[in-house]
């Protein structure tokens, strides 16, 4: 058999759809993710690119979901200043074990999220904690939008369509790590913030505006899933998600000496038990 | 006037202090939790009946209401964005849907590991979870009713000295054929219900 030395012309033949197919590589988009990592062409100025092992731009309504090894530094940027990051964690050994958002905010007497806050599992261990944040405007209370909401405000919420809602872009990274509807639990979500007043009710804050950041630090090895969907409060009339850049690179967890292991009683705990239960599993 | 009044009662049963409790609610019956003794924090959680991965869920159901707290005229909603339950009648006024439930897990994180050894109503959860063949994925943060849980303008939040007394109540119509499971609060280490668990009553109604 012989390889063809000329590319046929249509692809009404089988090596005419092969040629077509594999002359689409190097198509340059911006949402894409840059594999491997180390290729991302805009590391961040103290990690040595070597050392990064994700590396994505996520489009307005899509979504991103990664298998991190414990101490992986993640760090989320609001591109154009109407990213939502609507994060979920999950134990990547035991995916029934994930993120609590009543014990992440009732643990650490705190509903507003921010550098400092470690993110909890229902098992009394830290997922992931948020060491830098340069947006302050960040939800622990409401939660992504569902299909069946998206519909009533924008007429559309599927994921394919021009208002994808939250929910359905998460129970399509669950699926690809053998997770169902019924493993989709709360969220938390960052760069879009809500406050709540005196008498309880929400006041929309909207974003801190382009180039705001968070960084988590992996304390777990962990699935994470991220949807970037306007939020639920989002008051707008229209549909607004812009691209959220995601840059990750391996790091450590945080270590008994580091001042976020001893700033509360409560943390301290969760540090111990985690490091505990990793220990058990030959993990720590 | 009471809601009850003009109702046919077809069910009565007083959960004991620390237990757990569940029941299939028809669409259009009306459950009533009553705090009998004062100051309980009853932790519910609700189900489609027909499709239980369709949970309750506190973001949702914040969502479809301009307040954090729940009262009458709240809807319970699935995770979905459906309605299961519309709180039709309150004598309390405030009920959390913030701070979920207690584990033996969270008691360890907030009180000391010396907690590990307690009853705690994500124990309830799973136990009454199980009975319906739902498991530890299908356990989600609750509503807790009676429970007392502000936030501060600083995002301080916390559990606090209840507003209930002996014999308030708050009722819950089923929108649609509904799995209500219940853990009537163990917990003995915060003021969600004085540090001395104690009965609730659950009684279902439906149209004379």
């Amino acid at each position: 058999m012989t390889q063809q030395a000329e590319a046929p012309v249509g692809t009404g033949t089988t090596a005419g759809a092969r040629a077509h197919a594999r002359a689409q590589e190097g198509t340059v988009v911006a949402d894409a993710p840059a594999v491997p990592a180390t290729t991302w062409p805009r590391p961040p100025a103290h990690v040595d690119p070597g050392r990064l092992v994700w590396a994505e731009r996520v489009a307005g309504g899509g979504y991103a979901h990664r298998v991190l090894a414990r101490g992986t530094t993640v760090r989320l940027t609001d591109v154009a200043g109407d990213a939502c990051a609507h994060v979920l964690l999950f134990h990547a050994d035991a995916p029934w074990e994930r993120l609590n958002v009543a014990d992440t905010v009732k643990v650490q007497w705190q509903v507003y999220s921010g550098a400092g806050r470690l993110l909890l599992s229902d098992q009394a261990r830290v997922l992931a904690s948020v060491v830098e944040d340069t947006s302050g405007h960040h939800d622990t209370l409401y939660g992504t939008s569902t299909q069946a909401r998206n519909e009533q405000r924008y007429g559309d919420g599927s994921p394919e369509g021009p208002s994808p809602a939250g929910r359905e872009l998460f129970v399509l990274g669950a699926a690809k790590h053998g997770l169902g509807r019924r493993d989709v639990p709360p969220s938390v979500s960052f760069f879009q913030g809500v406050r709540v007043d005196d008498a309880g009710r929400p006041r929309f804050e909207g974003s801190a505006g382009p180039g705001a950041s968070v960084t988590l630090r992996t304390e777990m090895p962990v699935v994470l899933l991220i949807a970037n969907a306007a939020h639920p409060l989002d008051p707008r009339e229209t549909y607004t998600s812009t691209p959220l850049e995601i840059v990750a690179w391996r790091d450590r967890p945080t270590a008994p000496e580091d001042d976020l292991w001893t700033a509360t009683p409560e943390g301290r705990r969760a540090f111990e038990n985690t490091h505990d239960h990793l220990k058990g599993r030959g993990l720590a | 006037m009471s809601i009850l009044d003009g109702r046919t009662e077809i069910y009565r049963a007083i959960v004991a202090p620390r237990a757990p409790w569940s029941r299939v609610l028809r669409a259009g019956e009306v459950l009533t939790v009553v705090d009998l003794d004062g100051n309980q924090a009853v932790d519910f959680l609700a189900y489609d009946a027909h499709d239980t991965s369709r949970a309750y869920s506190a973001q949702a159901t914040l969502q479809g209401q301009d307040s954090i707290f729940l009262t009458t005229g709240s809807v319970l909603r699935d995770n979905e964005y459906a309605p299961l339950l519309t709180v039709v009648a309150d004598d309390v006024g405030r009920h959390d849907t913030l701070g979920g439930a207690c584990s033996k897990e969270s008691n360890m994180l907030r009180y000391g590991h010396h907690t590990w050894g307690q009853h705690a109503c994500a124990e309830n959860f799973l136990r009454e979870l199980s009975r319906h063949g739902l498991g530890k994925r299908d356990h989600v943060p609750n509503v807790n009713w009676f429970m007392n849980v502000p936030v501060d303008p600083d995002g301080a939040l916390g559990i606090v000295d209840g507003i209930s007394s002996p014999g308030l109540s708050v009722s819950l119509r089923a929108e649609k054929d509904t799995l209500v499971v219940v853990s009537n609060c163990p917990q003995v280490n915060n003021p969600c219900n004085g540090f001395d668990p104690t009965r609730a009553e659950m009684v279902v109604t439906i149209d004379a």
